[in-house]
């Protein structure tokens, strides 16, 4: 049971506290209600390059790294297509310097030119890095746009093209921060040794005299659902042949969530999961196999992906995966199985919570999805899934024109 | 409100006063003479239990036989099936994994305290009889020759093997590396042999961490106090260094980005320069605000991150320099990075700057301290290298009082290009 406070400043920020004083450290994490599925289909990668602006000087700080490693700490962020957080983990007495840095940029980033050029430079470089200059590196790129074809979710947070990146101006960057990056739109969450107290004095002191800012109003085009299914296929210079498989699925908030998620487990959840074991191990037909999803705000893709053991067929490969998904369909998991994934659920929990970094993320992003009260429940949503329902969603999700299928072949 | 001064920052508590202290761990000893080290801390019902063999690669006398002996002890006892194994670890929500180092090689578990008593005889079973089913073998080859196959064509893979080659040469444990033909050449006995010498006859010590049931040290001593443990001596290994210093290679001509490498031996753990060398690694390298991120990155957008690190390695060891950087600006990187080795050899490093420094390097162990994971890491990290707990003392004393007249001799001393082994893999 994961204790915390939670008020609300006149501004409209969301402040959560939650204290452990068995750690001398303390975490300040800021989420913003912003990730790559709110860009302009012209400028995408942009929520993920403002996180990297973010760090360039803000309007009375020049220096956002300087003093916060003098006071002991570290940062980081991450964007995704849903958010945008930031965290710092410090030596909770030099809590104040981490209220002073984060609600500085909160009130206005410097916005300079030497650093949007700089920036643009390292995004195409970490784009470069991670998927044009690496085998795959553009499985989901094509995905996405074969999947979506209204969603945003048909780019991935780094970009559709570099160009996107390297055209970037200053003007665009200003009106997206003061559009997204206000209190309204943000919540802040201060965890470790620290008093609640105290905080509310560091929050209304900090980040009490921001503007509130206007309240984003998403209004996103929903993927309409898919009737027929799709199939692309690719040739690209790498060793072995790819097959990846995506089926639209509920998103975070939907119903089906937590079944959705026990089956993506039972299929391809560690070594002892069904598509592990028939496929890589006894049939011997695929080096390795993932079945994951992204578990989107919005629904989201369950995902079966795996390169072929040479020699072997995509359509023999495919038929093999399709005569698994069609036996869970039919028959659902073993009360064991189910058991078994639940689990592992329970102590994944467990050990994700040993982290305040953890917890505190975690209490940021269920109080976006709506409470952060709901961390504390999530374990029995798990709990009351039984096999009838993931039988049940096996079925609907497992339909064929509810599927897209990437053939990506290796050029000899 | 209105006088608030947001120019001024808050007054510190600077992290260089922290008594920064490395909380005792509890060490007990089983019947056979095999050590345990214990931590019991943290608020979460969760343990973590590691044993050690002195199992690396260094004690093989063939290419990837430790490696493969590791990787294969799960995958089948004289009366469970791989399949069997994985699905009671998996059934309780447990993660048993192996891992193959230099000297040592570890099984780990993770679990529910509630789930240990329930997991441990199969521990035990693991470790004493695995049998290398030859199917299991035959896979375990074809796969990795096939996921060996897809990193090749990786820059930043390739570079790094090279560079290890180059540091302490192909024949030695730190710079061999895999094949395809040293797959092919792995045989079943092999494998059961170096598991018999090894594993079931070996020398091995526990770390364990988390929230200790009752009556767990009787239980680790029931399954594991009567296990042989017997010490072994690897053979003989030496550094063979290369005697070209720089290379250019092209693994794949459509690359548009190119792994960069830049390292020179450097002494292990128990040599004087070693703590002071980790306080200069920190300003050339070693973190965001270091000179190479701040030039290379934040000021010319060469890459989306650079480092410079002391190998982690136990018997000698290299300090490296670490980048992907556009294949068109490799050249102008790798200038910056003698550029910046040359600032500090000739210039002292600002008291400022220093000062930043000592606060974020004890900011970052205070940090590194907290959970009893952490805790029991730090541990086994000074009994591995076989370290007395002075050595943290002696570390923290290091980062708040060595001056900068010292770093800039240490970097005269080290951060000599010439000494460098230069390698860019496109």
């Amino acid at each position: 049971m994961i204790q915390f406070e939670r008020f609300t400043l006149q501004n409209g920020l969301r402040v959560l506290v939650h204290t452990d004083v068995s750690t001398p450290m303390a975490v300040v994490n800021v989420l913003y209600d912003v990730g790559a599925r709110d860009e302009n289909p012209k400028q995408t990668g942009f929520a993920h390059l403002f996180e990297h602006l973010m760090f360039g000087g803000s309007v009375n700080i020049p220096d956002y790294d300087e003093p916060l490693q003098m006071a002991g700490g570290e940062n980081n962020a991450y964007t995704t297509n849903d958010l945008t957080n930031y965290y710092i983990q410090l030596p909770a007495d030099n809590l104040e310097t981490a209220f002073w840095l984060e609600s500085d940029r909160m009130l206005s980033l410097a916005f300079n030119e030497k650093s949007l050029a700089t920036q643009r430079k390292v995004v195409c470089e970490e784009f470069k890095e991670n998927y044009l200059n690496k085998p795959y590196g553009d499985v989901w790129h094509t995905m996405r746009q074969l999947a979506y074809q209204v969603h945003p979710y048909q780019w991935m947070t780094i970009g559709k093209e570099l160009a996107h990146i390297e055209q970037a101006q200053l003007q665009q960057v200003k009106d997206f921060f003061f559009k997204h990056y206000t209190p309204c739109n943000a919540i802040l969450v201060v965890a470790g040794n620290v008093h609640a107290g105290k905080v509310v004095a560091l929050a209304e002191k900090w980040f009490g005299g921001i503007p509130s800012g206007t309240k984003y109003n998403r209004q996103l085009p929903q993927e309409p659902p898919q009737t027929k299914a799709r199939q692309k296929e690719m040739n690209a210079a790498v060793p072995l042949d790819l097959l990846c498989k995506t089926w639209h699925m509920a998103g975070r908030l939907g119903e089906d969530y937590h079944a959705t998620d026990l089956l993506t487990d039972i299929l391809g959840g560690n070594n002892s999961s069904r598509l592990y074991q028939q496929l890589v191990k006894e049939q011997k037909l695929f080096v390795h196999l993932d079945c994951y999803h992204f578990g989107s705000s919005d629904p989201s893709l369950l995902t079966i992906e795996g390169k072929l053991v040479e020699g072997i067929s995509m359509e023999k490969a495919e038929q093999a995966l399709q005569i698994e998904i069609d036996k869970i369909c039919k028959e659902g998991p073993s009360e064991q199985e189910l058991q078994k994934v639940k689990n592992k659920t329970e102590s994944l929990i467990a050990f994700e919570d040993m982290s305040v970094m953890s917890r505190a993320s975690s209490l940021a992003y269920y109080e976006l999805l709506g409470d952060a009260a709901w961390m504390n429940t999530e374990l029995q949503q798990y709990a009351n899934v039984t096999t009838a329902q993931i039988k049940k969603v096996s079925n609907q999700l497992f339909r064929a024109e509810n599927s897209n299928t990437l053939y990506y072949y290796a050029t000899k | 409100m209105n006088l608030l001064n947001r120019k001024q920052a808050p007054p510190l508590v600077d992290a260089v006063h922290y008594q920064l202290e490395l909380k005792p761990c509890e060490q007990h000893k089983l019947d056979n003479g095999v050590p345990v080290y214990m931590i019991d801390a943290g608020a979460e019902e969760v343990l973590q239990l590691e044993w050690v063999f002195w199992a690396g690669n260094s004690y093989e006398e063939q290419n990837l036989v430790a490696a493969t002996t590791n990787y294969l002890l799960k995958n089948g006892t004289a009366t469970k099936s791989s399949y069997q194994i994985d699905e009671q670890v998996d059934y309780l929500g447990a993660y048993l994994n192996r891992s193959c180092f230099n000297e040592q090689a570890t099984l780990t578990l993770h679990c529910l305290s509630k789930h240990v008593e329930q997991l441990l005889p199969l521990v035990r079973e693991v470790l004493t009889d695995a049998v290398f089913p030859e199917e299991e073998l035959r896979l375990y080859k074809q796969n990795m020759k096939q996921r060996l196959n897809v990193n090749l064509r990786k820059c930043d893979f390739v570079a790094g093997r090279l560079i290890d080659t180059y540091l302490f040469g192909e024949a030695h444990p730190y710079g061999k590396y895999s094949s395809a033909e040293a797959y092919d050449a792995l045989q079943r006995d092999q494998l059961v042999s170096f598991y018999d010498r090894y594993y079931r006859n070996g020398q091995f010590a526990l770390f364990v961490a988390g929230k200790i049931p009752a009556g767990l040290i009787g239980t680790l001593n029931q399954l594991f106090g009567d296990l042989p443990n017997s010490a072994q001596t690897p053979p003989p290994h030496l550094a063979k260094q290369a005697i070209q210093k720089k290379y250019r290679i092209e693994n794949d001509a459509s690359g548009i980005q190119g792994a960069i490498r830049i390292a020179r031996p450097f002494p292990n753990r128990h040599h004087a320069d070693f703590i002071p060398a980790l306080v200069l690694n920190t300003v050339f390298g070693g973190f965001f605000g270091s000179r190479l991120m701040s030039n290379i990155r934040e000021d010319k957008g060469y890459t989306y991150g650079v480092h410079s690190y002391i190998l982690n390695l136990q018997q000698t060891s290299a300090w490296m320099i670490s980048t992907e950087a556009g294949k068109d600006v490799c050249e102008a990187t790798i200038a910056e990075v003698y550029s910046e080795m040359e600032q500090l050899r000739t210039t002292l490093i600002s008291e400022e700057e220093l000062s930043l420094v000592r606060n974020y390097m004890m900011g970052g162990l205070l940090g590194d301290l907290d959970g009893p994971f952490q805790l029991i890491g730090r541990w086994k990290n000074l009994i591995l290298n076989e370290l007395p707990p002075a050595h943290f003392y002696k570390t923290i004393d290091t980062i708040r009082n060595c001056s900068a007249e010292q770093l800039r001799e240490l970097a005269r001393q080290y951060l000599q290009p010439a000494e460098f082994y230069e390698l860019v893999v496109i």
